[in-house]
């Protein structure tokens, strides 16, 4: 596999929210704004990246392999579970609000399937350099499915877009035109299952729909 | 103890800890299609998020606080709670076989259940005391244990239903979680 194949893989055809249902918590309860789902998107990325990185130097390097074989699991939460501190004492320190408002997520990176699976099921054997690439693919992938989510969520609850602390886009001039408010619901809780199930489901049909359409494409040929 | 109540009612219906809280929702969405395995899941749950809450509770007072190396918390969290289900499973298998039966093939799961490390966050975070941290664990667990067995039965149903074929699985599950959401955040009111 070359090295583009592996970067897009993550991002459409093995997605990791969408596709595999990975990652799941986070990707419900941070998303009520564009703000929090950037916020943690730059958390997993970090986390998942060097994750990805240190394991795989550790696997190819022989005798640290052979040492951490029997013990591996553990040796990887120690690594994921020091960065994820990482992440939480540089958030904690620079953007204070987005730490509070993500709040119990950011140790929860920790319990992330996505991390610790790449780390199994990449990871460990494969050179770093693709391993690097590969966290990178899947980390935007999650991030840009979780965005999406977050997109809607803010947009229909709020009409606003909230991109970085007071930089914020205005949208409700589409509810005044309509002559309705907001549709609260979109950020609570409910909103999130909503959300989540309906773009799960708008994905299966179009993904129905092209394997529909390759078939009968097959017949037509053959 | 009018405190307690609250408390427990709070972490039972109102910040329940899938339907408010989000987490946990891979069991939730997982091991959900059958009653007999969402009860199995519930009880699993409760049973290591008791034992795994009062542990790192303990350890985060007395050890990590006494030595300020409280940002220590995540990394000691997630290897005491890994290892404590280990240390479960095989206690269980000698002491009670029967239980072991109920519960086994669900224990090893639960080391990824974000459930159990969140709640023991929580815990800290919210800075509740011992007794506190036993009525919020206890609510939290059997608030999970709860919505996953009315959700399994829901779920038993719905395999039978016509369901259009883009929101078969996890679609409709989300669909039917978001309805139970708004079910639960209606009882607010009573407080």
């Amino acid at each position: 596999m070359n090295n583009k194949d592996n970067f897009f893989k993550g991002i459409i055809k093995e997605n990791p929210l969408f596709v595999s249902l990975l990652g799941m918590c986070p990707s419900l309860a941070v998303t009520t704004s564009f703000e929090n789902a950037l916020g943690m998107t730059m958390g997993v990325f970090f986390v998942l990246v060097l994750s990805n990185l240190l394991i795989s130097l550790i696997m190819n390097n022989k005798k640290l392999a052979e040492m951490v074989k029997p013990v591996r699991i553990p040796v990887y939460i120690v690594v994921i579970a020091t960065l994820v501190t990482i992440v939480e004492m540089v958030m904690h320190a620079f953007t204070p609000a987005l730490y509070f408002s993500l709040g119990v997520f950011i140790p929860l990176i920790v319990v992330n399937c996505i991390i610790l699976g790449r780390a199994e099921a990449f990871a460990s054997d494969n050179k770093p350099v693709a391993s690097l690439i590969d966290g990178a693919g899947m980390a935007l992938g999650y991030g840009l499915a979780i965005m999406s989510i977050s997109i809607f969520r803010e947009f229909l609850g709020k009409g606003t877009l909230t991109i970085w602390g007071d930089l914020q886009l205005n949208l409700n001039f589409v509810f005044d035109f309509l002559k309705i408010e907001p549709i609260a619901m979109f950020v609570q809780p409910v909103g999130a299952f909503l959300t989540f199930g309906l773009i799960l489901a708008a994905i299966t049909a179009i993904a129905n729909n092209h394997k529909n359409k390759l078939a009968k494409e097959v017949k037509n040929n053959g | 103890m009018d405190n307690l109540l609250i408390l427990a009612f709070s972490a039972f219906i109102l910040e329940n800890i899938i339907l408010s809280q989000f987490l946990g929702i891979c069991p939730f969405i997982g091991v959900s299609t059958k009653r007999s395995n969402a009860l199995g899941m519930g009880m699993a749950v409760l049973f290591v998020m008791l034992i795994s809450s009062s542990v790192t509770w303990l350890l985060y007072k007395y050890v990590l606080e006494l030595f300020s190396i409280t940002y220590m918390r995540t990394i000691v969290f997630i290897l005491v709670i890994a290892s404590l289900v280990q240390m479960v499973e095989i206690f269980l298998k000698k002491v009670s076989p029967a239980l072991y039966k109920a519960l086994g093939i669900y224990l090893p799961l639960i080391t990824t259940n974000c459930g159990v490390l969140g709640v023991a966050i929580l815990n800290i975070s919210k800075e509740h005391n011992f007794l506190e941290m036993v009525v919020y664990t206890t609510f939290i667990g059997l608030g999970f244990l709860f919505v996953i067995y009315i959700f399994s039965m829901i779920r038993e149903k719905l395999e039978f239903s016509p369901v259009p074929k883009a929101f078969k699985g996890a679609p409709i599950a989300l669909v039917v979680a978001a309805i139970l959401a708004i079910i639960f955040s209606r009882f607010g009111g009573i407080i």
